[in-house]
């Protein structure tokens, strides 16, 4: 029993040697934005003080309150889109196996071979045509297109597995229309793959810089990666500044995945399993 | 009156049949919205790229110029094409195994119960909720060549600072470290939920046979992990092919061209060398490559799952 005990002491002591390693980088993320400026010594060192100017003057120069608003905004209203768009394409081609229906699986799922990024130069080309360039809507537009297979199929797979079709039965002999049905009885039951999806959009279209890079130049537009990818370039030379705006721009997503981090594990689990 | 009721009924059946069979064929309007989505943003812009790609177009001008399949000829005639698809499937390649062969030790380790499983599975995982671009500026604080941490042991060791992102190969096998590191959380969930699911009662039998803590991993756990590791080939895979935002933190895909993949190359010909022209043709060759690479793979695991 006692061996059992040193063995499980072993595995603990193991965790914890993989745990400091994992923090490292985050170790000298925290030492390096709470210095100042001038101050060259090593990153391993901790600060003799903590300073907070250099938040203060990243949040301003890199303009992060603006990029922050525009990243929420993007993300919000493209899960918005995903999920009405997503669930309403799902419930007939879960539902109806017709040849029009297998064929438009086929089609909605298929397309996810195509690399997003391999489309860049039509794509940019037409949003130049269209005049959206650096506008937040052609973000929220592209954000949707490009999540919308795995969000059809996550919807398609959770119906035809989950949710009863007795209950629509009942609500058309009463006489209740399709969409009527589908937003009275079958949406409420879409609960849990609603937020499966909502934690999927979240961490990727915030987290998104491909397309952001393209379409959201203008400082006004920019969300927190292009910020901070701006902001890097010009302060490539004074880490520390670079440092402080990583910290405020990782924040808000490091927060809500601490306190709902069962739903994050499991959702994005879930959502990789496409 | 008899006849009349029969009639009645059936007319009523009729009309609820007609109603009914109405609204179910009004079900396809619902995809509609999709649909819009899908064709304008991807699948249009596939056809209009493959038509792109056939011009020697510099990405502003008012003309397109047809040229054929010349920027086909120069793709497979260009040096760079090689470098970048060999980069390409060293970042693909190397992620994914070192990513499951990380993630399945996690996971080994994790599904013991120890007092440190819960931090330090949070604290593996951390890093994929994390903006790529901005781990790879985290990471660069450590690689840096003037005042990166690394270096910073290297000169206290008494040795020579070493410009660790600017040499070919070290900076490559860098960025794979980078996005391994980011996601391997993921792979050690999956892997994880697979070990989980395996029955009890193949490790009680095993046990009573008399097979070593080993002879158990490598015949019961590792072979009735097949659909876990098939996951995670795709996820890690396509991933890795695709990878991008890490690059263009840490080296940008310099120095020269030495680090960039195809994403960032076809990126770097349309906004830096104004040759949209040819960057829509590598686009093309990026979609072949990477469904080629990923249909192979999911097909071989297929097989795998099917004989375990």
């Amino acid at each position: 029993m006692s061996s059992m005990k040193v063995q499980k002491c072993n595995l603990n002591v193991l965790a914890l040697c993989i745990c400091l390693l994992h923090l490292v980088p985050f170790y000298i993320l925290i030492t390096t934005s709470f210095k100042s400026s001038s101050n060259f010594s090593s990153m391993w060192k901790l600060p003799s003080s903590f300073q907070f100017d250099n938040f203060i003057t990243a949040w301003n120069q890199a303009s992060l309150g603006t990029a922050l608003f525009n990243s929420a905004f993007i993300t919000f209203f493209s899960a918005v889109l995903l999920i009405v768009c997503g669930s309403l394409a799902a419930y007939p081609l879960a539902r109806k196996n017709t040849k029009l229906n297998k064929f438009m699986y086929f089609l909605f799922v298929g397309v996810m071979v195509i690399p997003p990024l391999s489309v860049l130069v039509p794509l940019y080309q037409m949003v130049v045509d269209a005049g959206l360039l650096n506008t937040r809507l052609i973000a929220v537009l592209n954000n949707t297109a490009a999540f919308l297979s795995m969000t059809i199929f996550l919807y398609t797979g959770f119906i035809r597995s989950t949710v009863p079709k007795e209950l629509e039965e009942a609500a058309r002999i009463d006489g209740a229309g399709t969409l009527t049905i589908f937003f009275r009885v079958v949406f409420p039951l879409l609960k849990p793959i609603t937020a499966t999806v909502l934690i999927i959009c979240c961490v990727y279209i915030w987290n998104d810089f491909q397309f952001a890079l393209f379409f959201l130049q203008d400082e006004n537009v920019q969300t927190l990666p292009v910020a901070i990818n701006s902001f890097f370039g010009a302060n490539s030379t004074n880490l520390h500044l670079v440092a402080a705006a990583s910290i405020v721009a990782l924040l808000p997503m490091t927060i809500l995945f601490l306190v709902l981090q069962r739903y994050f594990i499991e959702g994005l689990a879930q959502g990789a399993v496409k | 009156m008899q006849k009349a009721y029969e009639f009645s009924r059936k007319l009523k059946s009729k009309k609820s049949e007609k109603m009914r069979s109405n609204s179910e064929n009004s079900l396809w309007v619902m995809f509609i919205p999709a649909l819009l989505f899908i064709s304008v943003f991807i699948i249009f812009p596939f056809i209009y790229g493959f038509r792109i790609s056939l011009t020697n177009w510099d990405g502003f001008s008012q003309t397109m110029n047809f040229t054929g399949i010349s920027q086909y000829i120069r793709l497979f005639s260009d040096p760079t094409t090689w470098l970048v698809t060999r980069n390409t499937l060293l970042y693909g390649v190397g992620s994914t195994v070192l990513q499951m062969a990380l993630g399945l030790a996690y996971a080994l380790l994790l599904v013991n119960s120890i007092k440190m499983r819960v931090i330090t599975r949070t604290i593996i995982y951390l890093p994929v909720i994390i903006s790529p671009l901005i781990m790879g500026y985290i990471w660069y604080f450590i690689f840096a060549y003037d005042n990166g941490a690394l270096n910073d042991i290297l000169l206290a060791f008494g040795l020579e600072k070493s410009n660790f992102l600017g040499h070919p190969y070290v900076n490559i096998f860098i960025i794979v470290m980078v996005n391994v590191y980011q996601f391997v959380g993921l792979s050690m969930i999956v892997f994880i939920a697979g070990i989980q699911s395996i029955s009890r009662d193949f490790f009680e039998a095993a046990k009573i046979d008399g097979a070593s803590r080993f002879q158990q991993l490598k015949n019961i756990t590792i072979p009735l992990l097949v659909p876990a590791m098939t996951i995670n080939v795709i996820i890690n895979l396509i991933g890795g092919l695709k990878l991008f935002d890490v690059i263009i933190s840490l080296t940008g895909g310099g120095p020269g061209d030495v680090s960039q993949s195809l994403s960032t190359f076809m990126y770097s010909l349309y906004f830096e060398r104004q040759d949209a022209g040819y960057a829509a043709t590598q686009g093309i060759f990026m979609v072949i490559l990477i469904f080629t690479i990923t249909v192979c793979s999911v097909l071989y695991l297929r097989r795998k799952e099917i004989e375990a």
